[in-house]
C-alpha cells in the first residue's frame, strides 16, 4: 500500500438504518479491525473528512442533512453506501418513508452492498476508496504516489 | 443571567452520536434550562411495512427495527404470533432463543458503556469495551451466521440448532470473558476520570420522576424502580432467576453514572444461563442478567388484539400495523427532564446514559 500518501478521515452518518451496518462501521475502528492504523480517524467534521459513509436508507427528513453533510466536506470526496439500504433502500424500499438508496440525493462512489456488511469489505472500501471509484479517473489521480484532484 | 438562546444539538449529524437525533437546548450562559428534542431522522415505517409482507416475512423485517438488538425484536414478533395462533415452541428452541438473547443483551451492552466512554472522551475504555463485544459477536457468527443481525428466530422455533459440543465451548469462553469484564467494570467504577465526568448527580433523575415519565428498563432501575421484563418469565427466563435492581452507588456517586453502573455490573457475571447443561435440559437455572429492556417495550406494547387482526383470514389490505413502542421513546421525556438544569458540555453525556437508540424509536 505504498502508493497512499494520504490517510483519509470518515465521516459517518446513518441515514435510515436498523443501526446494524453503522455499529459495524464503527466495529472497523475498533481493535479488532483497527481501521486506525492506517491513519483514518472517524472525524465529525464534514470539514474534516474524505470519505463519506451512509448507511441506511434517504426519507425525506434527512435528505437535505446528508445533501449538506455531502456539500460541506472538501474535494476530493469519496462517498460510500454501506449497507443494502443504503444501497437501494433494501427491505425498506417498500417503506413509505423511504426514498431509496443514497445515490438519490448524492453520486456514489462504492457501494457495499449487505443486509449486515461484515466489517472486511466495508474496511476495505473505506480504507482504500479510490481503488474502488467509479469515477476513479475523472475526479482522482495518482501521480508519483500522490494523490491529486484533476 | 445572560439572555436566553437556542443552541441545536446534532443538526442531527454530531460527533458524539452514531445517530441522529436533534435536541434544541435553550441555554441560559452555559446552562441548559430546557431541551426539545426532535425525532424522526430514522423513521422508515416498519410497522406499516406488515401491511405488504406475510407473517413469516415480517419476522425478518422485525429484526431490523433495530441492528443492536436484532435478536431480541424477532423474537418478541414471534412470540406474539405464536400466542395469536397457539403454537407451542419446543423447549430446546425456547432455551436457545434464551441464549442468543442473553448474548445479544451482552453485546449491546458493551457496545453502549463503550460510546458512553467515548462521550466521555474516554477514548481507550471505548475500544477495550468493543473488544471485548468482539468477543461476544464471535460465538453469535459461529452459531447463528450473523454478527448483528442473525435471521434465525422463526415463527415455531429457531432456525439453527446449536450442538452440544458447541454449547460446552461457549461456557468455556464466557468464563474467559468474565475476569475482562469484571476488569472493565472496574475501570467504569473507579476510574478517577470516570469518576469527575460524572460528578456531583449529573442527571439524576428521582424514582418518582422516572415512574411518573415512564422511564423503562436501564434507566428506570437507575433511578431505584424495580422493573425487568425477564422477570415476566417469557422464552425460557421463566426457569431462571432474573436478578432486578442496582448494586447500590459506589460512594459519592450519584446521578446518571447509576445508569452505566447498572448495566456494567450485571454484564460481568458470567452468563449461567447460556450454560450447555442448562439447554440441554430445561430445569431451574442460575441465570443472573438485567436488562431485557428492549424486550420489555415490546412485550407490553404489541397487544395481541392487534396482531390478532392479521390472523383472521382477512384481506392482506386490512391488516392492521403491530404498534412497537420502544425503550428509547420512552425514555426521551426523562431525558429531557435530565438535561434541564446541567451545562452544555454535559449534554453529550448525559444524552448517552439512556443508550440512545434511534433505529428503535423511529423505526
Amino acid at each position: 500500500m505504498s502508493y497512499i500518501t494520504k490517510s483519509p478521515w470518515i465521516i459517518h452518518y446513518d441515514g435510515s438504518s436498523c443501526n446494524g451496518c453503522d455499529i459495524e462501521v464503527l466495529a472497523c475502528l475498533t481493535p479488532l479491525y483497527d481501521l486506525e492504523r492506517f491513519g483514518i480517524v472517524n472525524t465529525g467534521n464534514p470539514k474534516h473528512a474524505d470519505v463519506f459513509i451512509i448507511t441506511g436508507g434517504i426519507n425525506e427528513l434527512n435528505r437535505p442533512i446528508v445533501k449538506n453533510t455531502y456539500e460541506q466536506m472538501p474535494d476530493p470526496k469519496v462517498v460510500v453506501a454501506v449497507g443494502i439500504c443504503a444501497t437501494s433502500g433494501g427491505v425498506f424500499r417498500d417503506c413509505y418513508n423511504i426514498l431509496g438508496g443514497v445515490d438519490k440525493v448524492i453520486p456514489v462512489d462504492v457501494y457495499v452492498p449487505d443486509a449486515r456488511p461484515d466489517p472486511s469489505p466495508s474496511l476495505t472500501a473505506s480504507s482504500r476508496p479510490w481503488v474502488f471509484s467509479k469515477r476513479n479517473g475523472q475526479r482522482w489521480q495518482r501521480k508519483g504516489g500522490e494523490i491529486i484532484n484533476d | 443571567m445572560g439572555n436566553r438562546i437556542v443552541v441545536p444539538f446534532g443538526p442531527p449529524q454530531h460527533p458524539v452520536l452514531p445517530e441522529p437525533i436533534h435536541l434544541d437546548l435553550v441555554l441560559e450562559d452555559e446552562r441548559v434550562v430546557e431541551a426539545v428534542p426532535t425525532i424522526g431522522y430514522v423513521h422508515r415505517g416498519l410497522e406499516k411495512l406488515v401491511e405488504k409482507r406475510d407473517f413469516q416475512d415480517y419476522v425478518f423485517i422485525a429484526e431490523r427495527i433495530c441492528g443492536i438488538c436484532s435478536f431480541t425484536h424477532s423474537v418478541t414478533y414471534c412470540n406474539a404470533i405464536e400466542h395469536i395462533m397457539g403454537i407451542e415452541v419446543p423447549p430446546r428452541a425456547q432455551f436457545i432463543r434464551t441464549i442468543w438473547m442473553e448474548y445479544s443483551r451482552m453485546h449491546s451492552h458493551l457496545l453502549w458503556l463503550g460510546l458512553a466512554a467515548d462521550a466521555m472522551g474516554f477514548e481507550n475504555l471505548f475500544m477495550n469495551a468493543w473488544r471485548l463485544r468482539e468477543e461476544i459477536l464471535d460465538d453469535m457468527e459461529a452459531t447463528t451466521g450473523g454478527r448483528v443481525i442473525q435471521g434465525s428466530c422463526k415463527v415455531g422455533g429457531i432456525r439453527r440448532d446449536i450442538g452440544d459440543e458447541k454449547l460446552g465451548e461457549m461456557v468455556d469462553h464466557l468464563k474467559k470473558i468474565r475476569p475482562l469484564l469484571e476488569e472493565s467494570n472496574r475501570i467504569f467504577t473507579h476510574d478517577q476520570t470516570v469518576r469527575h465526568r460524572m460528578r456531583g448527580g449529573l442527571g439524576t433523575l428521582t424514582k418518582e420522576e422516572a415512574w411518573d415519565l415512564g422511564a423503562v428498563g436501564p434507566t428506570a432501575r437507575g433511578s431505584g424502580c424495580d422493573m425487568d421484563v425477564r422477570s415476566s418469565g417469557y422464552s425460557a427466563y421463566g426457569g431462571t432467576r432474573v436478578q432486578t435492581g442496582h448494586p447500590p452507588p459506589h460512594g459519592g456517586l450519584s446521578g446518571s453514572l447509576p445508569r452505566p453502573l447498572g448495566r456494567g455490573a450485571r454484564s460481568s457475571r458470567p452468563r449461567r444461563t447460556c450454560g450447555g447443561k442448562d439447554a440441554r435440559r430445561p430445569c431451574r437455572r442460575k441465570g443472573e442478567g438485567q436488562s431485557g429492556w428492549r424486550v420489555l417495550c415490546l412485550l407490553r406494547t404489541a397487544p395481541p388484539w392487534r396482531v390478532h387482526a392479521l390472523h383472521k383470514g382477512q384481506r392482506q389490505e386490512e391488516h392492521r400495523p403491530p404498534p412497537v413502542r420502544t425503550p428509547t421513546l420512552t425514555n426521551i421525556p426523562p431525558l429531557v427532564k435530565m438535561l434541564a438544569g446541567i451545562d452544555l458540555a454535559d449534554v453529550p453525556v448525559v444524552v448517552l446514559t439512556i443508550d440512545p437508540c434511534i433505529g428503535c424509536a423511529e423505526r
